[in-house]
Parts: structure tokens; sequence; C-alpha cells
């Protein structure tokens, strides 16, 4: 049907990207509302997709709080009943999981860091791009929104496990649950647009010479989550258009017959495994959704900062590719106790535990990259190091509940709720700090403050590990999780009282860090010491711009030309310890690279 | 040198913590002490690497801390060392996998003589039937429920008659009789959990669930709700009592049958009546 | 342009290899030989199949439970199906006179195309009509939720489309202001577009026919 030398002719019109700028393919933004608010830059719209999700996520972080101070200290704060508390759990998890982290990194680093990285002058539709950044905000707001809604917000779990989610007995299952579901369709649908724009940016508009295999793993990291969010999110939206229904028109796809409170209601025939089928679906993918680019992310400062090659660099990215390929077909293992047939554990088991092996390799090849490197223990540095601790001890406690006869006295209790955190919580958010930290200079061209930072990592890395460790043991003796209180449970000895006290504390002291962190960023931003270019010496493209920071186009007249792979450090022979990608092999003429 | 000493810290700590923690889990009182051996096991494996990985970050931090005339090693990769980890990463995963793959079979395959008793949730309580003389469960449907039949049993099926139901009190089971609990719920999702059996599993309207477990130890045991259900969802208790033959027999005489309940029902209408 | 690699291959480059290196440096940073306009059309499609594929999993999987019943199926829908047949004939021939750069019939085929659409979408409109008057409600069984389900979504998929094919008139309209080939890329993603929408209405027409 399409005949060939169409289409020729049209890839010829747009295939490669000139080197030189035209001026009228650039966006040119010339007011302050076309500069800063309704702005195609990708950069811009990094930043405006970044602290955003701060934003929500410091509501997230707040709810948190609420939450400890009941679970350490119960009956003693009067405003919180256990339909609040219940409220408080679900948006803490649904906002920190969606609009927090997966907005983070796909919507704030990816914006900033594609284009940058590959070598584009932006991103390939930046007109989509800049409707995906405003779709996502209104989802935001009607998230917010339903704070003050009759009813407040659903009090589901983060879950929204149907029956349940829209039936009396649950907090917010009027207007809340229906404003959470037409939130998180929104999300889709803008983070749909932007996933198009990042994918098609990798693979389309690299600068010459940037091969795949050319890529900093961040890319590579990125662009794995964004194309397992393309095909997981329409789980989520699927499910959340028929649970909709239910709830607003009375139709039957996931409610069973069922009386609530001494009374038949309407419903009849569906399945509530179903949801919990879909919901997984997308729920377990998202997982590396936010994980990927953290991997990405990390494999790079931890490069950077030791000043060695990312070690194994194939057998990163074979990684980072299987263990997307294989997420989709996990889903199950949330669900071995959830009444579904019981002979599909033997093959959510085995897949679940085959992904822990690529998982793995990459933890091998992170301190494998430490071992004879340079190391330069900068804020970057030590937030990625406490990431490997804490994404091995979350890890390994994934191989107990992906192991299906482990995960059944395991799951629903507190050590579920401290391997997630640990792992998807905690890890991924180090990785945020640090690149934070990391990119600040890119950014604004200053450093964050070193004293601030350092402050800022022990109480968030100690504070957090000390949350989440002793955690799991609390889930060993089987509190069970989602409990406004336990009253005097007999299983449970008086002295968990004492450790629940402990956490919470530790949760507030973490929670004050941040505080600190945030005023570290307002003030270093305009007072910060000045970087100037390439502070880290870093061989990526997004350090050899002309401008720091970066203005519109990024690398301002002429595009840079890509001689070498993004790890090019401590080459022998060369003068400095690294080599920029864009560095011509006849420009080191001392440098050799060795044949492997 | 600050940062090594750190890592080694925390490594230190979580181990000096595991062993010299009170909190640790319930002594088991069901034949699944097996799932717990698993949990060890998955406990030696999965924490020596941990501790090998944090403390080979920290040599490493040591070690090779920056020196302005050193440089790194120039190492692209090493795919033979990367073979052999893999290899032997999946090696460990196999013996994690395989004897728990083993315990599941266990776990899934009800042995033939179990006895059968019914769980029925609702927000937010449990209530019980067991199957009575002919040992066998009456059918029943939501569609059945009315005040008078709070278990929705089918009035006509003759195996139903003498279900004995307990609605509103403990539950009492035979001390090493293997036991399949039946699970129903009538609303939501909910989940039948004692800690010290290990064994739980969600109860979803609509459908039956089940489990088993052979009780091998006296005592009284609390039941918990693990699946959330709704603002109740923490109060949602029960509670589990393990006899010895004399006192379960005892017990089980003084409950009441559906047959019974629905004599009684019928006479208090009557006497209503009457007093109208 | 460069030569088609495999995935495989692709993926086993050292890339800090010095003859990888010179090969590598040729390269133009473009994986696939399409216009990210066609890249970008191919990944909609395919989310969007996705989306309809899960809607259809979850119909097979609800559909053997015992409260569903047979959905009526009013005639009007063949009607409908038929002129969105007609639509994608149409587009075929527009695709036709754009390669022959007949900018004056394909104005006119675009025309049409958009009344045959707001035709189907109006035929769909009356079918609900229809249903409601003969008491099938959406929540009336699982089967007619399908069916209202189903045609609200593959009509919001065709109002989307509508837009794009609005831009694409404009671009037709007045076709000497504009590089030519760029106007034959609009009508031929465009194109592909009615051709996929009508693909996923027949699968969900003959889904709900035969079930």
């Amino acid at each position: 049907m399409v005949p060939d030398n169409l289409d020729e002719a049209v890839n010829k019109s747009n295939s490669v990207p000139d080197l030189e700028v035209k001026p009228q393919d650039l966006y040119h933004a010339n007011s302050f509302i076309t500069r800063w608010i309704f702005c195609q830059d990708a950069k811009v719209i990094g930043i405006q997709y970044s602290l955003t999700a701060i934003a929500i996520g410091l509501v997230a972080m707040v709810l948190s709080w609420m939450m400890r101070l009941q679970l350490g200290f119960p009956e003693t704060f009067s405003f919180l009943g256990p339909a609040e508390y219940y409220q408080f759990v679900t948006m803490h998890g649904m906002i920190m999981v969606i609009y927090l982290l997966t907005a983070l990194f796909l919507g704030g680093f990816g914006n900033f860091l594609i284009p940058l990285m590959v070598g584009a002058r932006d991103m390939v539709f930046p007109y989509v791009n800049m409707i995906s950044f405003w779709i996502y905000f209104l989802a935001v707001l009607i998230l917010v929104a339903s704070f003050f809604v009759p009813g407040g917000p659903t009090g589901a779990g983060w879950t929204l496990y149907p029956p349940q989610a829209i039936t009396q007995g649950t907090p917010g299952s009027g207007w809340g649950i229906v404003l959470m579901l037409i939130s998180l369709s929104v999300f889709v649908v803008g983070f749909t647009m932007g996933g198009l724009n990042y994918v098609i940016t990798i693979l389309q508009a690299r600068t010459r010479g940037m091969t795949l295999m050319r890529m900093p793993l961040t890319v590579w990291g990125i662009f794995t989550a964004t194309v397992l969010a393309l095909f997981a999110f329409p789980a989520l939206i699927v499910s959340c258009i028929m649970m909709t229904l239910d709830s607003l028109l009375g139709t039957s796809f996931f409610m069973p017959t069922m009386v609530e409170l001494g009374e038949k209601l309407e419903y009849g025939g569906g399945s509530p495994i179903l949801f919990q089928h879909l919901f997984w679906f997308f729920g377990h993918p998202e997982v590396y959704i936010v994980a990927l680019p953290a991997f990405g992310i990390v494999s790079d400062l931890i490069s950077v900062h030791a000043r060695k090659n990312i070690f194994g660099y194939r057998m990163m990215v074979w990684a980072i590719v299987f263990i997307g390929a294989l997420s989709f077909i996990v889903w199950a293992h949330h669900m071995y106790v959830s009444g579904m047939n019981p002979w599909f554990g033997f093959f959510f088991a085995t897949t679940t535990l085959i992904i822990a092996v690529p998982t793995a390799i990459k933890v091998y090849n992170w301190v494998l990259t430490l071992w004879r490197g340079n190391i330069r223990l900068t804020l970057p540095m030590l937030f990625a190091l406490a990431f490997i601790v804490t994404f091995v001890n979350g890890g390994i406690t994934g191989l107990f509940l992906g192991n299906v006869i482990v995960d059944v006295p395991l799951s629903d209790t507190y050590f579920v709720v401290a391997h997630f955190h640990m792992v998807m919580g905690i890890a991924p958010v180090l990785v945020v700090f640090g690149a934070i930290y990391h990119w600040f200079p890119l950014i604004t061209g200053r450093y964050l403050h070193e004293g601030m930072g350092q402050f800022h990592f022990w109480v968030s890395f100690l504070g957090s590990y000390a949350i989440y460790f002793p955690m799991h043991y609390l889930g060993f003796i089987g509190v069970p999780r989602r409990y406004y209180e336990m009253y005097n449970s007999e299983f449970i000895p008086t002295s968990a009282e004492g450790l629940n006290q402990f956490i919470t504390i530790a949760a507030l002291t973490v929670g004050f860090a941040q505080i600190v962190f945030l005023y570290n960023i307002i003030v270093s931003s305009k007072f910060g010491k000045l970087a100037g270019k390439n502070p880290w010496q870093a061989c990526s493209l997004e350090w050899q711009t002309p401008d720091v920071p970066p203005g519109h186009g990024n690398f301002g007249k002429e595009l840079p030309v890509v001689y070498r792979w993004a790890y090019d450090f401590s080459v022998p022979g060369a003068k400095e310890d690294f080599i920029p990608q864009n560095v011509a092999p006849n420009e080191v003429p001392e440098a050799k690279a060795e044949q492997t | 040198m600050f940062v090594a000493i750190m890592l080694t810290l925390v490594t230190v700590g979580s181990i000096l913590f595991h062993f010299f923690s009170p909190w640790w889990w319930t002594e088991v009182a069901s034949n699944w002490g097996n799932i717990d051996d698993t949990i060890i096991l998955t406990f030696w494996v999965t924490g020596s690497v941990f501790v090998a990985i944090c403390l080979f970050s920290a040599y490493c931090v040591w070690k090779f801390r920056y020196q302005k005339n050193r440089r790194a090693d120039y190492e692209p990769e090493n795919p033979k060392l990367e073979w052999w980890l893999t290899i032997l990463t999946a090696l460990g995963v196999a013996a994690l996998l395989a004897p728990g793959l083993v315990v599941w079979n266990q776990y899934v395959t009800v042995p033939k003589d179990a006895y059968e008793i019914e769980v029925m949730a609702q927000q937010w309580y449990f209530s019980y039937r067991l199957p009575g003389e002919d040992n066998k469960l009456g059918t029943s449907d939501i569609m059945n429920i009315t005040d008078d039949n709070p278990f929705g049993i089918n009035p006509n099926d003759p195996n139903g008659q003498d279900d004995v139901l307990i609605d509103g009190d403990d539950i009492h089971l035979l001390i090493d009789r293997p036991t399949k609990v039946l699970l129903r719920s009538i609303d939501v999702l909910h989940n039948f959990y004692v800690p010290q059996f290990r064994a739980k599993m969600d109860m979803v309207p609509g459908s039956v669930t089940y489990y088993w477990f052979t009780p091998t130890r006296t005592g009284y045991f609390e039941i918990l709700c693990a699946e959330y259900c709704g603002t109740g969802h923490y109060a949602m208790r029960g509670w589990v009592s393990v006899d010895e033959q004399e006192d379960y027999q005892a017990w089980l005489q003084e409950q009441e049958t559906f047959e019974e309940m629905m004599a009684r029902n019928n006479d208090n209408k009557e006497i209503e009546i009457v007093a109208k | 342009m460069k030569k088609k690699e495999s995935i495989f291959k692709l993926l086993t480059q050292k890339p800090w290899d010095p003859d990888q290196a010179k090969l590598d440096d040729l390269h133009e940073g473009q994986t696939l030989n399409l216009s990210k306009g066609k890249l970008g059309l191919r990944f909609i499609m395919t989310v969007s199949t996705i989306f309809f594929c899960l809607f259809i999993v979850t119909y097979a999987d609800r559909m053997v439970y015992p409260d569903w019943q047979r959905m009526h199926e009013p005639f009007l829908l063949w009607f409908n199906t038929l002129t969105l047949i007609i639509t994608s004939i149409v587009f075929i021939s527009a695709q036709f006179e754009s390669k022959k750069k007949n900018f004056e019939l394909v104005k006119k085929r675009f025309l049409l195309i958009g009344i045959l659409s707001f035709i189907f979408l109006f035929g769909q409109l009356l079918v609900w009509k229809q249903m409601i008057d003969l008491g099938y409600f959406v929540s009336t069984n699982p089967a007619n939720a399908y069916f209202y389900l189903f045609t609200t979504l593959h009509g919001l998929h065709l109002l989307g489309g509508l837009i794009y094919l609005n831009m694409t008139i404009k671009k037709v309209w007045v076709p000497q202001e504009v590089v030519i080939k760029k106007v034959q890329h609009s009508v031929e993603l465009c194109a592909i577009y009615w051709h996929f929408l009508l693909v996923v209405w027949v699968v969900l027409f003959l889904l709900m026919l035969l079930s």
C-alpha cells in the first residue's frame, strides 16, 4: 500500500539532521510565558516536571509523618482516625510511586538529559512535549482536588482493589475514588505523549557518531523504562476506565454479587481478581519504570566519580533490556495469596527469581567498577554507594517475597512494606539525590553547598536504613500492614512498641533533613560556588555544551560529533584521565585505546 | 576512610541486629515449619551476598581512594569473570527456588482425608461453618442470605441441615487433624491469617479459596485479616483454639446446627406473632 | 542511509574497540529508516493496540461468568461498518491522487472522508439510542457495558484522528505554500491511521458479534 519512493522522498527531507542549526528549525522563546510557562524547550519542561513532582512529593512526605505518628504513638493524636489514616496511606503510596518517582525520573530527568546526552537540539516533538507536562500538571491538580471533596480522598490503599475501593466501608468511596481514577487516566494520557518523544528522540535524533552502544547508561535506562511504560500504562488506564464505570454507572466488570452491611448490592458476576491481574500487569513493570532509570543514572555517577569506565558496559545494557522484557511476565508474584489458581505460583516464582540474575549482575558490575578505580568521594558518589547498600538490601528481601512459599507467611506484613520501601523508595530516591548533586552545576552553573549536602546525605542514608531495616523484623513477627493500630496482640512482644516509636522518630529526622536539602537547593541556586564547565570532568555530551547552563538548542551553532563511548576515563597514555565523547582521535595523539 | 568505616559499621550493625533482635517469629503451631526452614535458607544465602558486597565496596572505597597521580585501570569488561558470576548467581537462585517450589507443592496439594471447614468473612468479622455429622458442607449462595440465614446456606440441601454454625464466637480445631479451610467472603476481599500457622490466603467474594494445615500445638491464637478491607480492617480479628480430642468434643456438643437455628428462628417468629 | 543491522549484532558491539569506533564514527545517529512522524504513528498504534487487546482479554475473561447474556445487535451496526469501509477506500484513492499531486481531488476526497466519519459517529449514536429505547442500559449486562465502552473508545480515537485530518486538510488547501512531500506525508499518516481504526472496529465488531 505504501510505495517505496514516497517513503524515501519523505525520509530524505527529514532524515539526517544538519549539524548547523537553521534558525527557523529552532524554537525560540521570546516572552516570559513562552520561556518559562508554556515552554517547548525540553530542559525547561524537565525542570517543570521535577518541581511539580517534588512539590507533590512533599505532600506525600507530610502524609507519611502523619502515618508514622499514629503507628509510633497510637491514641495520642485525636485528629488521626482510622479513616484519615487509610486516606493518608493511600495518597502517600500513589503520589510517591506515580506522581513523584515516575514523573521525576522520566518527565524530569528524561526531558532534561535525553537531548543533551544524545546530542540533539530538543525533543523531536517539542509541542507535544509541552502539552505532556501540562496534562501531568492537570493530573496532579485533580489529585489534589480530591483532598477537598466531600468524603475526602480515597482510602482504598494504593492498589485500589475492588470491590472495597468503591463500596461504603472504605473512606472516600464516592468522590475520592472517582477523582483518583480520573487523575490516573489523565496522567497516563500525558505520559504517553511524553514517552513517545523520549523513545523517538533516542532512536532517531541522535547526533552523528552516536550509535546506540555509545550512549550513556542513563539514556539506556530511561529509554527502556519509557518503552515499558508505554506498554504497561494501557493496563492501568483500562482498569481505571472499567472501575470508573463500575463506580459511576453501576456496571459489573469487577464487582461480584455482594452483601454489604446487610444489604444486597446491585452488582453481580464480576471478577475482583481480574482487576488485580490488570493492575499488576501495569504495577510490576512500574517498579522497573522507576528502577531502570535509577540503574542507568547510578552507573554514570559511579563511573564518573570513580574515574573509571563502567565495568561490563555491554552486560549492563543487556541486563537492562532483559530485566525490562522479563518484567512483563512476573506480575502475579504480587498475587500469590490472592486466591488465583495456585498452580500459577510455580510459573511466576520461577520467572521472578530468574529476574534476580541480571539484577545481581548489575550490582556486581557497579562494585567491580569501584575496584581499581580512583574514587572521589564526592556527594554524588556517596549517594551512589548508599544506593548500592540499600538496593542490595531491598533486592535480597525480594528473593524472599518472590519465592512463592516464603511469601505466604510474609505477604501483607511489614516485611513487604520494608522491602518495597527499601528497594523502590529509598534506593531510587538516593539516586535522585545523587543525580541532583551531580547535575545541579549543569542546571544552574553552581555547586550545591557541601556541608549541608554531607549532613543531608548521612541523615538520609543512615536514617532511612534505620527506618526500614528493623521494620523487616516486625514482618517476621507477623505484624500485618495497613493496620491503623495493633491493640495488644498477644503474639507481638511489647518491645515492638518501642521499635515503632524508634522508627517514627527516625522517619521524622529523615524528613527534617529533606527540608535542609530544599533550603540548600534554593540558596545554592543563587549563591552557590560557581562550577564552571564540566566540573566533574565527565565524558558524556551534556557537559560539553558551549554555554553553562546550556541555552536553547543545547549546543550553540554546531552539533557535536561523537567519536567515542561515554566512558573513556583513565585511558592509558592520555594526558587527562578523561576524554570527552566529542574529542576526535587525532586530538589525543598520546592515547591508544587498549584492545580487549 | 570515614566512609569505608561507616559502610562496614552498617553491615556489621545489620548482622548484630539480626542475631540480637528480640523480634522474631512466633513459635510455629502447624505443620508448616518447613516454610520457616525455607526462610532460614534464604537468609543464609542472600545474607552472605549482602555482607560480601557491602564489605567489598567498603574495601574498594578505602583502598582505591582518590590520589592525584594515580590512574584508574582501563578495563571495559571481563567476560570470563562476568559469566562466572552469572552462573554462580543462577545456581544460588536455583538453590532457593527448588526447595521453595517443593514446599509450595505441598501447600497446594491438600491431603484427601483433610477435614473441611468453612470460614466466612464480612466487614469486619469472621464466622465459621463445620460440616456436621455427615462430614459434608451444604451448598451456599450469597443470594440466600437473609437475617434468618446469615450464612446463605441452601435450605433445600440435605447436606446443609446438620452443618454446625459458629457466628460471633471463637473457632476450635482438633490438634493433629489435617484441616482444609474453605474461604468465602460476602462483601469485599479479606484474608484468613494466623501468624502461628504461617499460612494465609485471600477470601474473594464470588469464589471459594482454600488452604490446608495441621495444627500441631494446643493453644489460643489470634486470627487476623491480612487483606485491606475498609475502615475496620485493623479491628477484624478472631480467635482460634487448638484443642485435644476431649475438649474439642465438649465444645462441639454445645454448638448449634443449621436445622436447629432455623427452628429457633421460626419459634421466635411464632412467639412474636403470638405476642402481637 | 545505513544498512539494516540485526539487533543482536548491534547489542554485541564493543564501543571501546578502535575498529568498531571507525564504523561508529560514520553512523548518522538514526536507528530506524523511518520518518519521525511515521514512527510516532506506529508507536501510537502499538499503544492503542495494547489498549484494545487488554480490553479484549478482560472481555474474554468476563464472558465465561454465568451472568453474561448475548447482546442484541442492531442492524444499523452493519451500515456503520460499511461507512467505515467506504471511508478507507476513499482514503486509498486520496493517497493515490496525492501521489499524482492532484491536490484539488485530494481536497474533495478529504472533505468526503470528514463527512463519512461524522456519519459513522452519528450512526453509532443512533445505535446507542436504539439500544436505550430497547431497555439495554450500560449496567443491564456486562455484554452491553462492553458494547458502550468499545463504541465510545473507538469513537474517541476517531475524533482524535479528525483533529489531525483537519490539520492535514489545511495543508492540502494551499499546497503551494509548503513542501509537497510534507503534504503527501501527512496524507499518508492520516490514511494509515484510518485503516488502523477500521481494523480495530472490525475486530471489536466481530468479537461482539460472535460471542
